[in-house]
């Protein structure tokens, strides 16, 4: 029991410290939920990553030929932590280089790693997980967009039809990898197939979506006969449920911290309230939530700090990740919520010239229900860890061995 | 970063793993539920005093193993999962670590090796009655020397041959070293929520009391000895914990109804879900205490307190749901899920309630907030 780096970790800490303070400030720009997804708020965020891929901090453990880092997945928590605490780290690019390269890199044919992972990782081109349907989110594998090709020939173009939804900066996307299904009559997950397109094709329609929280980070996206070569196939036809595996995997390991207030943000503010007798920090049922959510907070850090260990160790860490998001989402919303109430009914106001932090309080409880949805929800994450940490069987499926056109749908 | 157990930590939890298997399956926690004569299971207490445990963390130099707290959780991890019937927190977590931190040297010399051998069985008298005892309730007191007042409920009281206890000394409270085989004590056994561990009210007449630590500090000693132990039991609580979930898991696994497992129902995968989840949480937090237990950290008041409120927590759900799991299999005396459902209410009252600590929890963090 050692919190302390290892004298190698130590040194990189060291070592990227000293060239965020040369090289962060900069680069700062107010940002936080929703998103202020401003033409200089993205500049800034591009600049910024490309100054870190030119000094190695982008991407650490890709190797250094492809554009990465070539360092440790210890490195790279270390770097995050520093990097967060420099208050200069943006959203942007999570979906991209945590889910999609990888699958791109993955799957893709050496031209094709050629031409994108290098300009993802600098931050030229930016990237979308096109997946969710309306008829498919948990269950991705009910999606409904068809590809059918034209033509006979093995290299013959595909040409998609349908609709996504709720992806995640499509509007500002340079490129997406979409999963689609080529065959109908097949079982769901054995109809399916994987590609990369260009978000700017005139075929791809974009619509962004008001979210509940205000924000208009993810979109509906319609495509119209939108043609693609054979050659943005990422495996093989049939295939695509295995490919979008790999990336649901790296899915849960990118998404996880919650930023947001936390437990100290609330204790402040309920010293300063009038309660029911004296400072809303006296009254007893604050204090118990309040003992509740520091309780989880360090059981959340400490847990990371578990997960540090395994990678310092050389370990992969593993489904057991999934409780990270849980506890996190579920806390957001009730520390908000019971700060929220300690207001009174002051608590109803959002005007960040009013509200204390900046209506920060407020933000979190409009934003943390999607946290508690996005990459897996509560219930799909806790399947996650019944089946796969506790070896628990699957759920019962309905729609097994039935061809996909066959199955029901509810509509 | 290494927050995790090491290999030699490892090893020796895995062997007392493997010891308690074989010594502590249930039908020995069982022989101290089912005869209301026994307070404890006497054959593993030796056992255990030979394996060393006793003084695992005591110093060579008073006859101990010399070894740190890390390796004193793993311990306590392992007898918490095999919801042991010895006095072992009583002597080791409350007593033996009290006199390491608070004893003259005199004290450390005639008390450390009797624990660390064996030979002397510990307990904790600060109760004197339902709900919370403060300065102004003490009634036990001590007069030139000699202690006289009344304690209950004493866990371990029955068995111990020497007792720590909570009383008024010229009007101020105190703590003190009492020898129970000394004379002046009348011990009466009680019934209690968790007959594995044995309970007692100990009338002190004129007992031979010998103060531990400062004069007119018991209240502060009493916290800070807690403090310690907490991080202890939090373990033991652990180890409860997740025994719980694993025996929900097995069981889930081989019952069926409605032509299936019931471990394939989401109803009962997101239980389980949840249990791993909560014990995972008290996991992490009572690593972070273990380490400040070890290093005596400034931050242990808090570390404490934070591991024994999730640890309490996830052997509370982890035992009562595991009840549920198994059904009505699970409300029979035969099946174990009992022996863990009460000693996690033992655990969780027997150093101060979850409430308790939650509001010491948020005292320690105001001041540390407002510094
Ligand atoms: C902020 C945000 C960003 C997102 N970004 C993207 C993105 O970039 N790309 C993308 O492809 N998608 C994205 N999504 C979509 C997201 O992945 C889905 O919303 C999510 O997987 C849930 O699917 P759904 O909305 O269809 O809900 P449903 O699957 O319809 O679920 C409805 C309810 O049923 C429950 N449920 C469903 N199946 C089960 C089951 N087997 N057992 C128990 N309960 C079940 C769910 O837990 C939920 O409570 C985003 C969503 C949000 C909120």
């Amino acid at each position: 029991m050692d919190f302390n780096d290892s004298p190698e970790e130590a040194a990189y800490r060291e070592k990227a410290r000293a060239w965020l303070v040369e090289n962060a400030a900069a680069h700062r720009v107010e940002h936080g939920e929703p998103k202020p997804t401003t033409p200089e708020h993205m500049a800034a965020a591009k600049a910024w990553q490309a100054r870190k891929a030119a000094a190695g901090y982008a991407c650490i453990t890709w190797p250094a030929a492809i554009g990465g880092g070539g360092g440790t997945p210890i490195q790279s928590v270390i770097f995050s932590q520093e990097e967060a605490k420099a208050g200069v780290s943006y959203g942007y690019f999570t979906i991209g280089l945590g889910m999609c390269v990888p699958t791109v890199m993955a799957f893709g044919d050496d031209a094709t790693k050629q031409r994108f992972v290098s300009p993802a990782v600098k931050g030229e081109e930016i990237w979308c997980q096109l997946f969710s349907e309306p008829a498919g989110g948990s269950d991705v594998a009910a999606l409904r967009t068809r590809a059918v090709r034209d033509g006979d020939g093995p290299d013959a173009d595909w040409v998609i039809n349908g609709q996504k939804v709720w992806t995640t900066g499509a509007h500002y996307c340079d490129y997406g990898i979409v999963l689609v299904r080529t065959d109908p009559d097949v079982p769901k997950h054995k109809g399916l197939t994987m590609f990369w397109i260009d978000m700017r094709d005139p075929a791809v329609e974009c619509r962004p979506i008001h979210q509940m929280s205000g924000g208009r980070d993810f979109n509906e996206v319609y495509f119209t006969d939108l043609r693609v070569k054979d050659s943005q196939r990422l495996g093989a036809v049939g295939d695509g449920w295995k490919v979008a595996l790999v990336t649901l995997m790296n899915e849960r390991l990118a998404v996880g911290g919650s930023a947001g207030p936390d437990y100290r943000q609330v204790m402040e503010l309920a010293r300063g309230l009038p309660g029911v007798n004296g400072p809303a920090l006296k009254d007893q049922a604050f204090r118990e939530n309040l003992a509740d959510w520091y309780v989880n907070s360090q059981g959340l850090k400490f847990t990371r700090f578990r997960t540090m260990t395994a990678l310092s160790r050389g370990q992969t860490p593993g489904p057991e990740s999934s409780i990270g998001k849980i506890i996190s989402a579920n806390q957001l919303q009730d520390l908000a919520n019971t700060a929220v109430e300690a207001l009174g009914e002051y608590g109803i106001l959002t005007d960040p010239s009013l509200a204390p932090m900046e209506a920060a309080f407020q933000q979190s409880l409009m934003w943390a229900p999607g946290l508690r949805i996005a990459g897996g929800t509560d219930e799909i994450l806790k399947n996650i860890i019944a089946e796969r940490v506790l070896g628990l069987p699957g759920d019962v499926r309905a729609d097994k061995d039935v061809a996909f056109k066959d199955m029901p749908t509810g509509r | 970063m290494d927050f995790d157990y090491s290999d030699d930590q490892k090893f020796l939890k895995d062997e007392a793993r493997k010891f308690l298997a074989a010594r502590c399956p249930s039908s020995v926690v069982r022989g101290v539920l089912d005869d209301p004569a026994k307070s404890y299971d006497a054959g593993l207490w030796r056992a255990v005093a030979e394996q060393g445990w006793l003084g695992a963390a005591i110093p060579e130099a008073h006859g101990g193993l010399g070894l740190g707290r890390v390796e004193l959780c793993a311990i306590a991890e392992e007898l918490g999962r095999a919801v042991a019937p010895i006095p072992f927190a009583s002597t080791v977590y409350v007593l033996a670590e009290a006199v390491m931190a608070h004893g003259t040297e005199a004290q450390k010399a005639a008390i450390l090796p009797r624990i660390a051998a064996g030979e002397l069985i510990g307990c904790l008298a600060t109760s004197e009655g339902p709900g919370v005892i403060t300065p102004s309730a003490l009634q036990a007191k001590v007069e030139g020397g000699k202690l006289t007042g009344v304690k209950i409920p004493v866990t371990d009281g029955d068995a111990a041959d020497m007792a720590l206890v909570l009383a008024n000394e010229g009007g101020r409270p105190g703590l003190f070293l009492v020898d129970l085989r000394a004379g002046g004590v009348k011990v009466d056994t009680l019934e209690s929520l968790d007959p594995t561990r044995g309970v007692a009210r100990l009338t002190f007449d004129g007992a031979v009391a010998d103060r531990l630590g400062e004069a007119g500090q018991g209240f502060a000693l009493a916290q800070a000895i807690l403090d310690r132990a907490a991080v202890l039991l939090a373990f033991e609580q652990l180890g409860g914990a997740d025994r719980c979930l694993e025996m929900a898991r097995e069981y889930a696994l081989g019952r069926y109804a409605f032509g299936r497992v019931i471990a394939g129902y989401q109803a009962i995968k997101h239980k389980l879900a949840d249990m791993y989840v909560k014990n995972e949480v008290a996991r992490s937090n009572a690593y972070y205490a273990a380490w400040a237990l070890n290093v005596d950290a400034p931050e242990l008041p808090t570390a404490a307190a934070a591991a024994r409120i999730a640890a309490s927590d996830a052997f509370w759900f982890a035992s009562k749901e595991s009840v549920q799991v198994h059904g009505g299999m699970g409300f029979t005396w035969d099946v174990d899920c009992h022996l863990y459902y009460r000693r996690s209410r033992q655990l969780s009252l027997v150093a101060g309630s979850p409430k308790l600590w939650k509001e010491r929890l948020v005292s320690e963090l105001e001041k540390k907030n407002a510094a």
